[in-house]
């Protein structure tokens, strides 16, 4: 029995084997396919091609990369990921990073590399578009965007006159169980950096202790999914950025929001304005090229793509105004706290894992 | 490992006194050296993502890494895996068991259209079944929701090893059972169950590892387990220290797990009498039962399959009114093939060397280093991609970063042990008597491997390759970080707009990632479904210890 077994198994062998040849050539012939599509970030046939680590959204990102492409005749390679591991990435990189500009979500995520020494200065005439505290005190970035921290809530849950106006407020106990956090998220250390600076750290971790019990098991991975437990009503309100909901509404219809934002009163330290900012690095051998993309970012064209995109965000530089249905910029009343006082946000991280939410 | 365990008979000892033993003593290579070579090379490439996370980890300091470990969120992650770990496990076990036993035992109408649609959903992405559910109903979150989703998605790593298990099987032994006046109920628990044992116990390990290594289909879910913990970890700090010794956590747990799988597995066994010719099998009457099962079946692939497409096809027509990306849906999806193909290559390649050393040369120490590569399986892609990244910053001078090789090796690592587990069941079912025959016959060793021993092995190592494929093909953590820059796959694609809410821009590429994935997850279970045919023909007698 054996022996037919393997007789026939050696008959049919060139069959079997043929068919594994053809899938080694058809793996190889893929691979090398790949790495031909993989290797993109040089100067190709006179042109330039500049690396972009993208920690923005995507979908406005490549608008203005296009938009840029179109204008300047400049090559822009993509590579997208959370800020934090694209610093992460650029720190392990060094001077050998391929990153020519790295564009971030956050302040912070600009001034650690800064504090790391691995950006290059911004031409002065790009930091000119922008107001002068929405960017790198040092001028080592420049500010693109901003956005503000507001409170997301199911009025089928809460009513709007219950919700918390303070910052203190959501370690009330009376908020338990009714409380979605993303403490992980970047948006939210901004608003621990805040508090921080406001009351000292003791009151901060009370505060964050507070808001952890209020939390329970409604601690969530980033703001997006905060947005959308409320908006479903699974929990009554939520700390996140302003533009997610509006980003929630586009994608999917304002017939089928369930919930409304609302803001902590005027200059409260639970009211920060974050600033998303782009940079150049040291490293990078296409400065001329990168400069030339910082200055496309704050321009008019540029500036009306962000203000016009699926990413609600404020536009800052150039003069440009969002659109509505956004509040209007001007009309915000934010804390007086600055990219400066943000700082790199470590402070935030270790407070919030001192709490036991990271 | 899950298909057929490789008998560890007497171990052939040193050369026995007598002609005939010295002669064959003499025939068969005691010392498979190369082998052995190339072996050890393999699992050193395995073990260096285990390498990078002990240094890494022992870097942070002893007092952090200490402080990091042992506090409170570590026990409420803790407490959060493992009980997500045992719920999906025996839900797993029960479901995947069951309905091979209802497709290879009784007369289950269009048994073959069953058998190949549950198999289906394990080649739906983690983080896609996840998506349709949490996106159908807002009943699916948390700790429920993650129960409903990882046990739809992997229960199919039981169903696949117990199925074919069940038809090697002899069915003889429970027709003597039910002879001797034992109850259906009995029988089918001490005979059936008792046959499938060693399926089962493989599966679940399979279904564990895979539980504490996945992040995507949590991170949409908003449950916190060990592997989101690393990640927050990692993504947060700016550093990789916390991250790799929260890993190492993780690696205990898994360690755990297949110590206690050795431990378990190792007593008792089972086995028939011999292949001899087997009778046909007399298929359990469902009678009124029909109707219910065949209910059963078809509630559970809509479940699995029906749910994540359809709420796919909903979100396009039902998300913002965005164009679609034709052009990145064709890259995107061209990227995905090519990798995936290169890493199903490298990964059934190096299962070879392993398969072979460790059922042709029994022993301790080969059977430690083919469990050691299991310990892969419990690391999340992300610190995986970390460490390669990290060697070839560090070590290699940034030679090969972010390229497309680079890459293909990180799948090939994550996935060598599901290839290794195909591969081996066939090396164990194929004579080794012919390739003796071979050697005896004058061919060098190489031309038997090739002229003998692949096209005996075929079939494993076709299931491998759909097996890494279509693992490669579902990706994303270890893509986000080792993924050349320019280039996108599937997977990032979809998880680039699912992060943004785009549901609607999402949804093609899960489409496309089921599509591609859906034909090896066929192919995949024609293997298994020759699997036990085979080795009843061609293994000889074993002895019942």
């Amino acid at each position: 029995m054996q022996s037919s077994f393997g007789a026939s198994a050696c008959i049919r062998s060139p069959g079997v084997v043929s068919g594994l040849l053809s899938m080694t050539t058809i793996a190889l012939l893929s691979l090398s396919l790949a790495a031909c599509a993989g290797t993109s970030p040089t100067t190709a046939a006179g042109r330039v091609t500049i690396t972009l680590y993208n920690g923005q959204h995507l979908q406005t990102t490549e608008a203005l990369v296009t938009a840029f492409e179109k204008a300047s005749g400049i090559g822009v390679a993509l590579r997208d990921n959370d800020e934090d591991v694209l610093d992460a990435e650029i720190v392990t990189e060094g001077s050998r990073s391929p990153a020519d500009v790295v564009l971030t979500e956050n302040s912070p995520a600009l001034e650690y590399l800064q504090s790391k020494g691995l950006l290059a200065p911004v031409d002065p005439s790009t930091l000119a578009q922008t107001p002068g505290r929405y960017s790198s005190p040092q001028g080592d970035w420049v500010g693109v965007s901003a956005r503000v921290s507001v409170l997301i809530y199911n009025p089928g849950q809460i009513d709007k006159r219950a919700l918390p106006t303070h910052v203190l407020q959501l370690a009330d106990p009376r908020y338990k169980g009714k409380l979605a956090l993303a403490p992980g998220e970047t948006d939210f250390q901004p608003v621990v950096t805040s508090v921080l600076r406001t009351y000292g750290k003791a009151r901060a971790l009370e505060w964050l202790d507070g808001i952890r019990v209020n939390a329970g098991s409604h601690v969530y991975p980033d703001d997006e999914t905060v947005a959308e437990v409320v908006n479903r009503g699974i929990v009554a309100f939520g700390v996140v950025n302003q533009y997610y909901w509006y980003r929630m509404r586009a994608e999917i219809g304002a017939s089928n929001m369930r919930s409304e934002i609302a803001y902590f009163a005027p200059r409260d330290p639970g009211y920060v304005l974050d600033v998303s900012g782009a940079g150049i690095l040291k490293s990078s051998r296409h400065q001329a090229a990168a400069q030339k993309f910082l200055a496309f970012l704050v321009s008019k064209q540029g500036q009306e793509i962000i203000g016009h995109s699926i990413s609600f965000e404020y536009p800052i530089a150039s003069g440009v105004q969002s659109p509505p249905p956004e509040t209007p910029f001007d009309e915000l009343e934010p804390n007086p706290i600055d990219v400066g006082g943000l700082g790199t946000g470590a402070r935030a991280v270790a407070l919030l894992s001192e709490a036991q939410l990271l | 490992m899950t298909i057929s365990p490789p008998r560890l008979g007497p171990r052939p000892s040193g050369p026995v006194p007598g002609d005939d033993d010295a002669i064959v003593a003499a025939l068969r290579p005691r010392r498979p050296k190369v082998l052995l070579g190339v072996s050890l090379f393999v699992v050193a490439v395995l073990v260096l993502p285990l390498a990078f996370l002990l240094t890494e980890a022992d870097g942070s300091g002893a007092t952090k890494l200490w402080h990091l470990v042992w506090r409170s969120l570590t026990a409420s992650l803790l407490w959060n895996t493992v009980r997500l770990t045992v719920v999906v496990t025996v839900l797993c076990a029960v479901i995947g068991t069951l309905a091979a036993y209802g497709v290879e035992r009784t007369d289950l109408p269009a048994r073959r259209v069953w058998a190949v649609l549950v198999v289906v959903p394990f080649a739906i992405p983690d983080f896609v079944v996840s998506f349709g559910w949490s996106s159908l109903s807002t009943w699916v979150q948390g700790f429920r929701g993650a129960v409903v989703v990882m046990t739809l998605a992997v229960y199919p790593l039981v169903y696949l090893p117990v199925s074919a298990s069940l038809r090697g099987a002899d069915p003889g032994q429970e027709e003597i059972a039910l002879s001797l006046g034992a109850s259906r109920l009995s029988t089918f628990v001490r005979i059936t169950l008792g046959q499938a044992r060693r399926a089962i116990l493989g599966g679940c390990l399979l279904v564990a590892l895979v539980i504490l290594a996945e992040y995507g289909a949590f991170e949409i879910l908003g449950y916190q387990t060990f592997t989101t913990e690393i990640f927050t970890e990692f993504t947060i700090g700016f550093d990789t220290s916390s991250a790799c010794a929260l890993s190492l956590v993780l690696v205990a747990l898994s360690l755990v797990l297949l110590v206690g799988d050795g431990a378990w597995r190792g007593g008792g066994r089972v086995s028939r009498g011999g292949p001899g010719a087997q009778r046909q099998l007399v298929r359990r009457r469902l009678g009124r039962g029909k109707l219910p099962v065949t209910f059963a079946y078809a509630l559970l692939v809509l479940a699995g399959l029906g749910v994540p497409v359809g709420s796919s096809i909903y979100w396009i027509f039902e998300g913002g009114a965005h164009a679609l990306v034709g052009a990145s849906l064709g890259s995107a999806a061209l990227h995905t093939v090519g990798y995936s193909l290169a890493a199903a290559l490298v990964a059934t390649a190096m299962a070879v060397p392993v398969a072979l050393l460790v059922v042709r040369h029994p022993g301790r120490l080969h059977l430690l280093l083919e469990r050691t590569t299991f310990l892969v399986l419990a690391m999340p892609g992300l610190v995986v991609a970390l460490a390669i990244s990290y060697f070839s910053e560090h070590d290699l001078n940034g030679f090969g970063h972010q390229s497309a090789p680079l890459l293909v090796l990180a799948y090939s690592i994550l996935f060598f042990p599901l290839a290794l587990v195909c591969v081996r069941a066939s090396v164990a079912q194929s004579p080794v008597g012919l390739e003796e025959v071979a050697g005896s016959l004058g061919v060098r060793r190489l031309g038997t491997l090739v002229r003998v021993t692949f096209p005996l092995i075929a079939p494993g190592l076709g299931a491998a390759f759909c097996l890494v494929f279509l693992s490669a093909v579902t990706e994303l953590t270890a893509t986000l970080i080792l993924i050349p820059t320019g280039a996108e796959t599937l997977a990032t694609q979809f998880w680039a707009y699912q992060q943004n809410l785009s549901y609607g821009q999402a949804a093609p590429f899960a489409l496309v990632i089921i599509a591609i994935a859906a034909v090896p997850s066929y192919v995949l279970e024609r293997f298994f479904d020759r699997l036990p045919l085979r080795r009843a023909v061609t293994r000889a007698p074993k002895v019942v210890t």
